[in-house]
């Protein structure tokens, strides 16, 4: 009999050629004995407190809640941490991981290029090779992250095949894994692929929502009305779910990139726009034809560019436990400025989507229900690209 | 149980793979009958996907030329009845679980037995999911095709006992494409195979030249070429079938004289 491993509800699974079988099962071994050993542990709580910059702050955005008028909104402030994101969180474990599974290589798919940024990072700390995939356009629209993951020891490889973007990436990491597998860890940026993957990386992340529970209910002295932050894959999304999700009182909403909008072909909201199927190792939602054909997707945001999203999101939407809602282009650019102009914070692109949704939400929310939103990354890199969108042309 | 045993009757297998529609499907019937003529024991017909990850370069561009033309699998479908006017040679799919799964797993399988499609290879299924399409597909009479790796070690005995139709063996690591050379030991594995199963197995990837095809089908039951006659379409297009036909005798000959 056949079993499948790693299920939330009918999602998930492992639909990865046989050439990779033995290698994840072994990672899955390797994480169920590392998680619960004490020396891992600490030694990935030295480098997320003294090499990330963990805990980061959960920041009371006071003149935002004043000009909005409704709800209390508190940033998560991923962007503070080491490399400008999320992304250090999951890269740390997963480096610390393989290095005590004897790998000596990484390599990473990454879209914005923060996740490439992170690999780069630790495989730099740790003294590994690191090889990341990058769709070719994304190359060009995230020019500084090539730049700095070279400057970080990393072999960026552009990718050409299908659309260049993030899909093409993890295809053409998932082969490079299946031709070098006994010195090499995949290191998945995100909340997907097959299991353990989706697991692993929502066990690392789930360290932004441990943190902000505690700091709330410290701040507060009670849970927010609701979590909000954006989703590709999702992992930042499910970090910041994943210790509210048994607090019912508290909405968890996703923000998916819509693009130029649902409506359009220039979309990227898998919840909103997709159907079930398989694909990138896992059972999921997915923007594709009748025929199963994968969609060309479409966002500004080169991290959210993604036809797909991780199971336990798609179970969370099936369940009904989290909410997913599109977010359009025009929206996080404006999202985008108001954060900076209003609290100082330039978020990623990314993160702009969920301020986006906050900025509708706050004001239909009386002044003592209390939002948290997760600034997944930093805008540094975004900055020319909106200069573009706004029809300026600036030089880095 | 399909007819793909048939294949394993005329000694040592000889099994092309053709992906639908590249460049057209009109020149895919007459590279699969140029096979068929030519000796060809069982044909793995393509269904293209938009992301095939186990395929390196040669075959994803195959599948992008058949998409870019409007392929689709119900046309792919059509096509097949068609085929099946006056070819009577075994013929497998080969595609991905997604392409299975949004077309319906149960219609898909119940048009594979329609149309005399005896089994299916779908790399991104491995043992551990067969169950998202066997009962579906063993109701259909239509044969889930298990691969095995060079990875596979401990495993190949678990996949080899539930194995049906023929046995896919994965020559070596990565993904399909043409190699100067075969490292993995495949005589081990075959051994595990033959402890476990009648079930006849052959080997594919990486194979082009009639004497490697000769050397995988002395230690198997046949050998299994891709990349190399999807070159020959991407060489010369709609003129590609008598080359395809020429091209298999020539592997034939080669399985045919490995001992």
């Amino acid at each position: 009999m056949s079993q499948s491993k790693g299920r939330f509800g009918v999602h998930g699974g492992q639909y990865i050629p046989e050439t990779l079988m033995n290698a994840v099962i072994e990672l899955e071994k390797a994480y169920e004995h590392y998680k619960n050993d004490p020396e891992f542990n600490r030694e990935l709580k030295d480098l997320l407190n003294n090499y990330a910059g963990r805990p980061s702050l959960l920041y009371y955005a006071e003149k935002m809640t004043k000009d909005l008028g409704g709800a209390k909104i508190y940033l998560k402030r991923e962007d503070l941490n080491h490399t400008g994101s999320h992304k250090i969180n999951n890269v740390l474990g997963q480096a610390l991981l393989a290095k005590k599974m004897g790998k000596t290589r990484l390599i990473a798919e990454t879209g914005a290029g923060q996740h490439g940024v992170a690999t780069a990072t630790a495989a730099a700390l740790m003294g590994m090779e690191c090889v990341v995939f990058m769709g070719k356009e994304d190359t060009e629209r995230q020019a500084l992250n090539v730049y700095r993951m070279r400057l970080l020891g990393a072999e960026v490889i552009p990718v050409t095949s299908g659309t260049a973007t993030l899909k093409d990436a993890v295809s053409e990491a998932m082969r490079e894994w299946t031709s070098r597998i006994d010195d090499t860890h995949y290191c998945l940026g995100s909340v997907m692929g097959p299991h353990p993957f989706p697991t692993i990386v929502r066990d690392f992340q789930a360290v932004i929502s441990k943190e902000s529970r505690e700091q709330i209910l410290e701040a507060e002295g009670r849970l927010p009305d609701a979590v909000i932050a954006c989703v590709g894959g999702g992992s930042n999304a499910i970090g910041s779910f994943y210790n509210f999700i048994p607090d019912e009182s508290v909405r968890l909403i996703g923000c998916e990139a819509a693009g130029r909008g649902i409506d359009t072909f220039e979309t990227a909201a898998t919840v909103n726009t997709g159907r079930i199927g398989i694909f990138h190792g896992m059972k999921s939602y997915f923007c594709q034809d009748e025929y199963g054909q994968i969609a060309p997707v479409y966002s500004i945001s080169a991290g959210l560019d993604y036809p797909g999203v991780g199971p336990e999101h798609a179970h969370l939407h099936d369940i009904g436990r989290a909410e997913y809602v599109p977010i359009t282009d025009d929206e996080a650019v404006n999202a985008f400025e108001y954060l900076s102009r209003t609290e100082g914070i330039i978020p990623a692109i990314e993160s702009a989507h969920a301020v986006a949704y906050a900025m509708k939400l706050a004001p239909t929310m009386d002044k003592d229900k209390i939002i948290i939103i997760t600034v997944s990354g930093r805008g540094d890199k975004d900055c020319a690209a909106i200069a573009r969108y706004r029809g300026e042309d600036i030089h880095e | 149980m399909s007819n793909i045993r048939d294949a394993f009757r005329n000694g040592k297998a000889f099994i092309p793979f053709i992906t639908c529609g590249d460049p057209d499907l009109e020149t895919t019937a007459k590279a699969v009958r140029a096979a068929a003529e030519n000796g060809a024991d069982l044909i793995e017909l393509g269904i293209p996907f938009s992301d095939p990850t186990a395929e390196g370069p040669v075959i994803q561009g195959a599948n992008i030329r058949a998409l870019a033309g409007g392929i689709t699998t119900d046309k792919i479908f059509d096509f097949v009845a068609e085929l099946r006017r006056d070819v009577k040679i075994p013929l497998v799919f080969m595609t991905y679980a997604n392409v299975v799964f949004s077309y319906d797993s149960e219609r898909f399988m119940a048009r594979c037995c329609e149309t005399g499609v005896g089994g299916i290879i779908l790399p991104d299924l491995p043992f551990e999911e067969k169950e998202e399409f066997s009962a579906v597909a063993k109701q259909y009479g239509v044969d889930l095709i298990s691969l095995i790796a060079p990875t596979s070690e401990n495993r190949i005995a678990m996949i080899a006992k539930e194995a049906e139709g023929f046995i896919y063996i994965v020559s070596s690591l990565g993904v399909t494409g043409t190699r100067t050379e075969i490292t993995t030991n495949i005589g081990d594995i075959v051994k595990v195979i033959r402890e476990n199963t009648d079930v006849p197995c052959a080997v594919g990837f990486g194979i082009s030249k009639p004497e490697q095809a000769q050397k995988m089908a002395a230690l198997s039951d046949g050998a299994i070429v891709g990349s190399a006659i999807i070159k020959l379409l991407e060489k010369y297009g709609k003129d590609a079938p008598p080359y395809i036909g020429e091209y298999v005798k020539s592997m034939k000959d080669a399985v045919m004289s490995a001992e």
